[in-house]
């Protein structure tokens, strides 16, 4: 049976890369930008590429979705997959060009990566997913494709589920309850992402 | 570990077709670049890069829609490339589904523009092409021949920093001096917002003698982002050397993989054979086609 994902469209640049993922591990997706909409999906996928600034913009941009996200994964349960940006903007805030709040729904800040010798930022292309205390189940250890120059400082310990390692550790996911984030793409990460976006369909948090 | 190096096969695409030819077998149209990208996904290859080099208008209009059908059926990063000279056209390309778009031409007569299109979209889809050749200095050229040889070292490309020229850009192809350093250029567009560089040999290009590692590490030593290494490579080994010597975190190839000299897992077996990361691919399973 397909089951109904609300992909929420805020002008994400990935938002068509996601949908298609999703639509190949079977899932019927809906591109979802009024709040309203919001209250009849099964599960929630947040996407987002870019800067943090401009994302949580454009999210707190569509009416009432802030609250309505709030209200359908914070009170009612439902699934909830941040990717990339979109798990970057579980955060407290966002520190770039200055200081932007996040939804907060997991404690911390989204810090730059920095540069040397021997890392570069962006930090792209295909890292180790490795796994700390995942509540999810969802996060297999593999390879997986990263994409970015922010990175998730996590307050709490307990909510990072995943690690990788650029010049040091790096929150490769973060999870709490039925709230998964994954700084890579899975929809860019052939088959271990695919994989990933079909437990996703079966969790039942 | 750390980041992989990755593997980037390069399509050149002309009015909706692939150009240059490809072994690949089980292909029902060995000529549809969304054939060859899907069969690429399936390979394994880190990321692919299609780049458009129609003449004609109608041939760049179908780019849109191949990028579409590709990203419908590949899930590995996509970078597209080739007339893109404002924040319409990358736009375009974006949302049909390339995660990146490379700035060639453009980035040389409005190296702004990468600073436009990384403002709206982000740097991490923003590759800058840097096209340099190597231009002798006059001065030297005119020295006796005996002078000349002795200058130039026993391998590699012949090329030194030792003040007997320098490497600057080209356009179309190779076949437009600009007179701008290749170095400079390639700082700039760091600074303007890139989010990696494509670093092409224009004088190996096609020639299989392998990447100029000495254009290659000059770039990649200069700046904090990604350089490809691109142009000349004509077996494994020159990847290798374009990561060892160019100090490239990845390197991209086309007609190695296309004529099937060699295959995508073949080029990661020899990176991790040197040492070097490089990724060990999971086979497609468990998801509907």
């Amino acid at each position: 049976m397909k089951q109904q994902i609300a992909l929420i469209d805020y002008g994400a640049g990935n938002l068509h890369s996601v949908a298609n993922a999703l639509k190949r591990v079977g899932a019927d997706v809906a591109l979802v930008s009024d709040a309203d909409s919001l209250a009849r999906a099964e599960r929630i996928v947040l996407p987002g590429v870019g800067a943090f600034g401009a994302c949580y913009e454009g999210l707190a941009g569509l009416p009432g979705m802030i609250d309505a996200l709030e209200r359908r994964v914070l009170r009612d349960g439902a699934p909830f997959l941040g990717i990339c940006v979109g798990m970057q903007l579980l955060a407290d805030r966002g520190l770039e060009h200055g200081d932007t709040p996040g939804l907060g729904w997991i404690g911390g800040d989204v810090r730059a990566l920095e540069a040397s010798d021997a890392v570069k930022v962006p930090h792209m292309g295909w890292n180790d997913v490795v796994l700390a205390d995942d509540a999810s189940g969802l996060v297999e250890p593999g390879e997986a494709y990263f994409l970015h120059s922010y990175a998730f400082d996590v307050t709490n310990e307990e909510h990072v589920a995943a690690r990788t390692d650029h010049g040091g550790s790096v929150t490769a996911a973060v999870a709490r309850d039925n709230i998964l984030g994954v700084q890579f793409h899975p929809e860019k990460s052939q088959a271990y992402g695919l994989a990933l976006l079909e437990r996703f369909l079966k969790w039942k948090p | 570990m750390t980041v992989r190096i990755r593997v980037i096969p390069c399509l050149d695409v002309a009015e909706g077709r692939v150009v240059k030819g490809v072994n690949f077998v089980d292909l029902r149209d060995a000529g549809d670049p969304v054939e060859q990208a899907h069969a690429y996904d399936l390979a394994g290859a880190d990321e692919l890069c299609f780049l458009d080099i129609s003449a004609s208008h109608e041939g760049r209009a179908t780019l849109a829609d191949i990028v579409r059908r590709t990203a419908e059926v590949c899930f590995m990063p996509l970078t597209v490339g080739g007339g893109v000279r404002s924040v319409e056209d990358a736009r375009t390309l974006l949302l049909a589904g390339a995660d990146k778009v490379a700035i060639n031409s453009a980035a040389v007569a409005r190296p702004e523009l990468v600073d436009e299109i990384a403002q709206r979209m982000g740097s991490q889809c923003v590759v800058a092409s840097v096209d340099a050749k190597w231009v002798p200095d006059p001065s030297v050229r005119a020295e006796p021949v005996e002078a000349r040889l002795r200058s130039r070292p026993s391998t590699g490309s012949g090329r030194t920093a030792s003040g007997a020229g320098r490497y600057e850009i080209f356009t179309h192809g190779g076949r437009r001096a600009t007179g701008i350093d290749a170095l400079e250029h390639a700082t700039r567009l760091a600074q303007l917002g890139a989010g990696e560089l494509l670093v092409t040999s224009m004088d190996r290009d096609g020639t299989k003698d392998g990447y100029d590692l000495e254009l290659t590490r000059m770039i990649a030593d200069a700046v904090d982002i990604p350089v490809i290494a691109s142009g000349g490579v004509g077996t494994l080994d020159h990847m290798v050397a374009g990561v060892r010597e160019g100090h490239a975190s990845a390197v991209l190839a086309a007609s190695i993989f296309h004529f099937g000299q060699h295959t995508v897992a073949e080029a990661q077996d020899a990176l991790r054979a040197a040492g070097l990361p490089a990724r060990h691919p999971e086979p497609y399973a468990g998801t509907r086609a």
